[in-house]
């Protein structure tokens, strides 16, 4: 495009003034439109997350008097089945006995139980690996190698504290927050 | 360039308007096709159709299907026995996924073959590959839709590879679901998805057909047109070509639709989902399963994740990697090789991924997982240095100067 001739002189000693001026202008439109797109975008992508009455799901009671020791018992806790294995005096001395240098994840049987209630373990019973659930649950089941469960999906094997010893999974079954609303009634959530 | 004269006169009033005519005639007559395309050259157009047939089916079933986790299987269930021809929609669009797979498979190795991917076709390549990971996700999701055993568990599995990533794994995984599992909010945006995604994957194709249009297709022999003498026009010649390809593929797709729909499926996609309990042995569709063998192979939670995703990543940088300035396997020796053992490694995969991952199938996923990414990262930029290259032909209608004819 041609200039036109006749601003040149003017034209001139503004340049200095004129491009500090544009380039403010450019960068204050910028970060507004910036701003701008990320307030429009966050609704959609926040509106993907659980919903309130999603989040509000409720806690689960279970009397477990009947679960009689060696048994285990499945329960579902925000959709998630959540395991309540009555331990055997062997299962707990297993579990407490393992030298925690020797584990992928180490954590103390002592932590992943309440005082005083070794006998009760309650883990949320989805492999940490990839989501499946692991088989240990009914009398016929694979134990693996620990004696506590085994993840069919990619050979995972947990021991009787739910603690990953061997396999893909990089973590312990997790313990739900629960607390003992009675000697045999247990409160999930 | 010249402007076609059409003799039809509402042709011509149109054209003056809005020249579709002679853009058609431009894209199909005019356009100068390498006059030695083999049937290989059959599969991107055939996989252009897959892409109609799973869009028609697509949209026909989902008037009869509820996306809810009450509902859904027996949606399908109802679309199988009860409604018109439903069982009929319903197989051709389950196994025109698999055709779709397949035809994309072939179609793919057919340009790392004749080398497709080498300059100046490198964004017409990528182009392909974003192609391959929009079916990859359309396909996922629209397994999950009958919730079925295999479509719960599957969505599972394969939401929680993002609960791989450190720190924010666990966030990220509880938004894609909605919950706390894989449930409703799931199986509603994975509807939502699946029915946007293929419209995507049509924008693309666009894309890639005009940078495919840009230099033409590349031929068997990997050279450069040089004069007329080398090309034929596209229409008749390779119009009526792919429709007798068409034909055959229309032949044996039908064939399994009628006599072997559920061949390629898993029978338990017929049990309903069961949050509380998975099946013994998951397997994904077989599309994926040498992928699938990849994530297996690697012992780590994290390393097995990233590197199914590289498996894929690295053919977005396959042009790079490959150094070499012939294209076909014909006049390179070696890669000729290569590139015979880089489809027998994948179809090895392939077996693992079905397997168990124990014994031996460890064993063989590994190295498996280990050639193939050597392919990439090691051979081919090794070859490019050292592979002496048989003389290339003068030109597509010449006889090659050492007298290899082609
Ligand atoms: C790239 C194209 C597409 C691919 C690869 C694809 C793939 C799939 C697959 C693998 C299934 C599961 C089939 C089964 O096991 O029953 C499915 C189901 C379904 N798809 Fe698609 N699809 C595509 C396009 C579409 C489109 C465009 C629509 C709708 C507009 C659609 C609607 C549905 C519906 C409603 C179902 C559930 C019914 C059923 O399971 O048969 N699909 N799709
Ligand atoms: S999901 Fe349990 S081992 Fe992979």
């Amino acid at each position: 495009m041609s200039e036109p001739v006749h601003a040149a002189g003017n034209h001139d000693a503004d340049v200095g003034m004129d491009e500090g001026r544009r380039d403010f202008l450019f960068m204050a439109t910028g970060a507004m439109a910036a701003v701008g797109t990320v307030a429009a975008v966050w609704p959609f992508l926040s509106n993907l997350r659980p919903a309130a009455d999603t989040l509000a799901l409720a806690s689960t009671e279970v009397n477990v008097a009947s679960v009689a020791e060696g048994q285990s018992i499945t329960v579902v806790w925000r959709g998630k089945p959540t395991f309540i294995r009555h331990r055997t005096a062997k299962e707990i001395e297993e579990a407490q006995s393992v030298n925690l240098d020797d584990l992928p994840d180490p954590q103390a049987d002592a932590e992943r139980v309440k005082p005083g209630e070794a006998k009760w373990l309650v883990i949320v019973g989805v492999c940490t690996h990839l989501g499946c659930i692991p088989l240990g649950q009914k009398t016929g089941d694979v134990k693996g190698d620990y004696d506590g469960w085994f993840c069919p999906c990619h050979g995972s094997h947990y021991d009787t504290s739910g603690r990953i010893r061997r396999g893909p999974a990089p973590a312990n079954l997790a313990v739900p927050p629960y607390e003992f609303l009675s000697e045999n009634v247990i409160k999930i959530g | 360039m010249s402007s076609p004269e059409f003799s039809n006169p509402i042709v011509r009033w149109i054209e003056y308007r809005l020249p579709v005519f002679s853009m058609l005639n431009h894209e199909l007559h005019e356009y100068p096709t390498p006059r030695n395309l083999n049937y290989m050259w059959n599969f991107g157009s055939l996989a252009g159709f897959c892409l109609v047939i799973m869009i028609v089916s697509g949209i026909v079933l989902s008037m009869n299907y509820t996306a809810h986790v009450d509902y859904a299987f027996a949606s399908v269930e109802r679309i199988m026995r009860d409604v018109d021809f439903g069982w009929l929609i319903r197989y051709i669009h389950m196994n025109g996924a698999s055709f779709f797979f397949i035809v994309v498979y072939i179609h793919i190795f057919r340009g790392l073959y004749y080398g497709s991917y080498k300059a100046p076709r490198e964004l017409l390549w990528i182009l392909g590959v974003v192609i391959l990971l929009l079916m990859m996700a359309t396909a996922f999701m629209g397994y999950v839709l009958p919730w079925g055993q295999m479509s719960f568990w599957g969505a599972t599995v394969i939401t929680n590879l993002f609960s791989a990533i450190p720190l924010i794994g666990e966030n990220i995984v509880t938004w894609l679901w909605g919950g706390f599992t894989v449930d409703n909010p799931t199986l509603n945006r994975f509807f939502s998805l699946h029915f946007l995604l293929p419209f995507v994957i049509a924008g693309v194709v666009i894309l890639h057909i005009a940078a495919l249009h840009q230099h033409g297709s590349n031929n068997p022999l990997g050279i450069d047109i040089k004069n007329k003498g080398d090309t034929i026009p596209f229409h008749p010649y390779y119009t009526v070509k792919d429709m007798f390809g068409l034909g055959v593929f229309l032949t044996i797709f039908m064939a399994v639709v009628s006599f072997a729909p559920n061949y390629m499926g898993h029978p338990d996609n017929y049990v309903e989902a069961n949050p509380l309990v998975t099946p013994a042995h998951i397997v994904p569709e077989w599309y994926f399963l040498p992928f699938y063998a990849i994530l297996r192979a690697v012992p780590d939670k994290l390393g097995g994740v990233i590197a199914m995703f590289a498996a894929i990543a690295v053919l977005f940088v396959l042009p790079w990697l490959d150094r070499s300035p012939i294209r076909s396997a014909k006049f390179r020796p070696v890669y000729f090789v290569l590139f015979w053992v880089l489809l027998a490694d994948c179809i090895l995969l392939g077996f693992c991924g079905a397997m168990p991952a124990e014994g031996i199938w460890v064993v063989l996923s590994r190295l498996g997982t280990v050639y193939y990414f050597a392919h990439f990262i090691i051979l081919l930029p090794l070859l490019g240095l050292y592979e002496r290259p048989i003389d290339l032909p003068l030109s597509i209608s010449k006889p090659s100067p050492s007298g290899t004819s082609a």
